[in-house]
């Protein structure tokens, strides 16, 4: 694995990444597209730029954590797992299928590199406070880092541990709202909406920062920024566009956790070459 | 047939009190032992631990879902995390979260639930945790521990911290009669033979003990001989003490401050049906809530005291005869 904080490389791992997401989830034939697609540049950027951690030890006790509280997006972390060499080469397609490492949401049973087992929504950011506060028992340099997604806000253990972080003056966690504006019922707004979240982040205390999801030099910038924070845990509402890339699912609430069919998995993987 | 041992039944410590002395000596022996409270250390004795060891000692307020939580990240990064509340509240409130950070990816997270069962008293039942036992149980790879005394406590604590794996322990408020001499040796999964006797077996479990022991001097003055067997570890079960004692007696009760469905009385038939098919009678809580009271006057009302077994013991010794 080579980390690079150069911008084009960085982006021709998104592109092969996106197009490993919508062909792994087309020959599953199930999974969750548009959530998996929104966070391609977020986890690119952490994984092959910002985090410190080393795919040969994967048990490092002072590297950087990652948690995908949001854990149906698994696809877009499997794609990092697999791009940094965790997990061997030529497996993603078996995603799903039984007895594969690629579990339908993250297991640590299957993938010991994984930092927790996620699929309930709303526990990441709690799991990673343990995290963090056992590196700072340790004086350890170790960071920890914890995707939630829009919908999964909704959940008031996320509340409980906003409240946590900032009173306790967690500041080596950094949690990342993928802020894709769908849920699987529909748009959040009309569910249960969210606004003003980035006001919420910061009326609970954690140093927040507003960012467009998809911009690698603003995701770099954010993240060098999280990390200068003394004192505070920082929290990056990242707006994004569900399904990223594919034009049809776009915006589109069908796929957040739908599959696409054989045939508009071509025409995917056409738009994304 | 006559018993080896006399009780004094003498009134010690509540287990929930001797959990928190024995938390503050983990702390002292080993450094990677933490511990996580929401707001009620006073009540389970944590404060004890947090006094000694502040940077150690979480306090995670009235948000039992993000302590457990808390404690899985803990857990995943090498520490021992013991995390308290009242059973009632870990267990219910944490209990999606035992199941998907804790158990699912089985982690070294020890949960100890106190004020457990009706005898919390005049708090009522929405502080009475009744189904503790049968919700740990149900966690794939939990040990599950309820002590009957101060003795135990301080062992099976010790114990708990010492094996990697998940662990609920279950402890009470009421002061807690001792029946065991200082430093008894026990082992997880390894049940404790407190009578001999060949007409039936108690196999009881937290407080239930003592009863068990009142219950079988009483009807040891009758001649008739009662193997009380303390079940201090629910899961795993020791199922060669359960298949002895119904090969030797042919008749079970199982006594347990806990529901009756689900509770440590199921789990015990299921050995006996497995083992020595037997006649079995069951005392714990039938199918209800409690209520506000003193709690000598609830484990009366509700049928948890040595006059219970008691008559359980006679149930099933008409039908074995």
């Amino acid at each position: 694995m080579k980390q690079t904080k150069n911008v084009a490389e960085l982006q021709e791992i998104t592109k092969r990444v996106r197009r490993n997401i919508v062909q792994m989830i087309g020959e599953a034939k199930s999974g969750h597209p548009g959530g998996s697609l929104s966070a391609v540049e977020i986890l690119t950027t952490l994984y092959f730029d910002v985090m410190r951690h080393d795919p040969s030890r994967p048990d490092w006790p002072d590297r950087d954590r990652f948690i995908l509280s949001k854990g149906h997006a698994a696809p877009v972390l499997y794609c990092m797992l697999e791009e940094t060499g965790y997990t061997p080469p030529g497996q993603l397609n078996t995603l799903r299928k039984l007895g594969s490492i690629y579990q339908g949401h993250p297991d640590r049973r299957f993938i010991p590199a994984l930092e927790a087992s996620t699929g309930s929504l709303g526990v990441g950011p709690s799991v990673g406070l343990g995290m963090a506060l056992a590196a700072r028992l340790n004086g350890s340099p170790s960071r920890t880092y914890v995707l939630v997604g829009d919908g999964e806000s909704q959940e008031g253990q996320i509340w409980e541990a906003a409240m946590f972080g900032s009173y306790n003056q967690v500041d080596n966690i950094v949690v990342i709202v993928d802020y894709n504006k769908i849920q699987l019922d529909g748009f959040v707004k009309d569910i249960l909406n969210l606004e003003p979240l980035a006001e919420k982040w910061r009326s609970f205390g954690w140093h927040t920062l507003e960012i467009n999801g998809h911009d690698i030099p603003a995701l770099q910038a954010a993240f060098a920024e999280a990390a200068a924070v003394k004192g505070k845990p920082t929290a990056i509402v990242a707006h994004t566009i569900k399904g990223k890339g594919v034009s049809f699912m776009e915006n589109n609430p069908k796929f957040h956790g739908m599959a696409p069919t054989p045939a508009e998995m071509q025409l995917a993987l056409q738009e994304l070459q | 047939m006559p018993t080896k041992t006399k009780f004094e039944l003498k009134l010690g410590m509540a287990t929930r009190e001797a959990f928190g002395k024995a938390l503050v000596e983990l702390g002292r022996e080993n450094p990677d032992v933490v511990v996580c409270d929401a707001d009620l250390s006073k009540s389970t004795y944590t404060a004890l631990f947090g006094k000694e060891f502040p940077d150690r000692f979480f306090e995670c307020g009235i948000a039992e879902a993000n302590m457990v939580s808390i404690g899985a990240g803990l857990a995943s990064s090498g520490k021992i995390p013991f995390v308290s509340s009242f059973s009632c509240f870990v267990m219910n409130k944490g209990f999606e979260q035992l199941r998907v950070n804790v158990a699912y990816p089985g982690l070294n997270v020890k949960i100890v639930g106190t004020h457990s069962g009706i005898s919390i008293g005049e708090d009522g039942p929405s502080q009475m945790s009744i189904e503790d036992i049968s919700l740990a149980c149900s966690l794939p790879g939990f040990t599950v521990l309820c002590p009957a005394d101060e003795v135990a406590t301080f062992a099976l604590v010790r114990a708990a911290a010492a094996l990697n794996g998940p662990v609920f322990v279950r402890a009470g408020r009421m002061k807690a009669p001792i029946l065991y001499q200082p430093g008894h040796d026990f082992a997880i999964g390894k049940a404790v033979e407190l009578t001999e006797g060949t007409d039936v077996t108690i196999i009881a479990t937290g407080l239930m003990v003592s009863e068990s022991i009142r219950a079988q001097e009483a009807l040891e003055s009758e001649g008739i001989g009662v193997r009380v067997i303390d079940m201090h570890t629910i899961k795993p079960l020791d199922r060669d003490a359960i298949a002895r004692a119904a090969k030797d007696t042919g008749a079970i009760v199982v006594a347990e401050e806990h529901l009756v469905d689900g509770g440590l009385g199921v789990r015990v038939s299921q050995v006996v049906a497995e083992t020595h098919p037997c006649i079995m009678e069951f005392v714990g809580i039938e199918n209800t809530y409690a209520e506000s009271g003193a709690p000598e006057q609830l484990l009366d009302k509700y049928g948890l005291v040595a006059r219970d077994v008691i008559a359980a013991v006679r149930r099933a010794l008409v039908r074995k005869n």
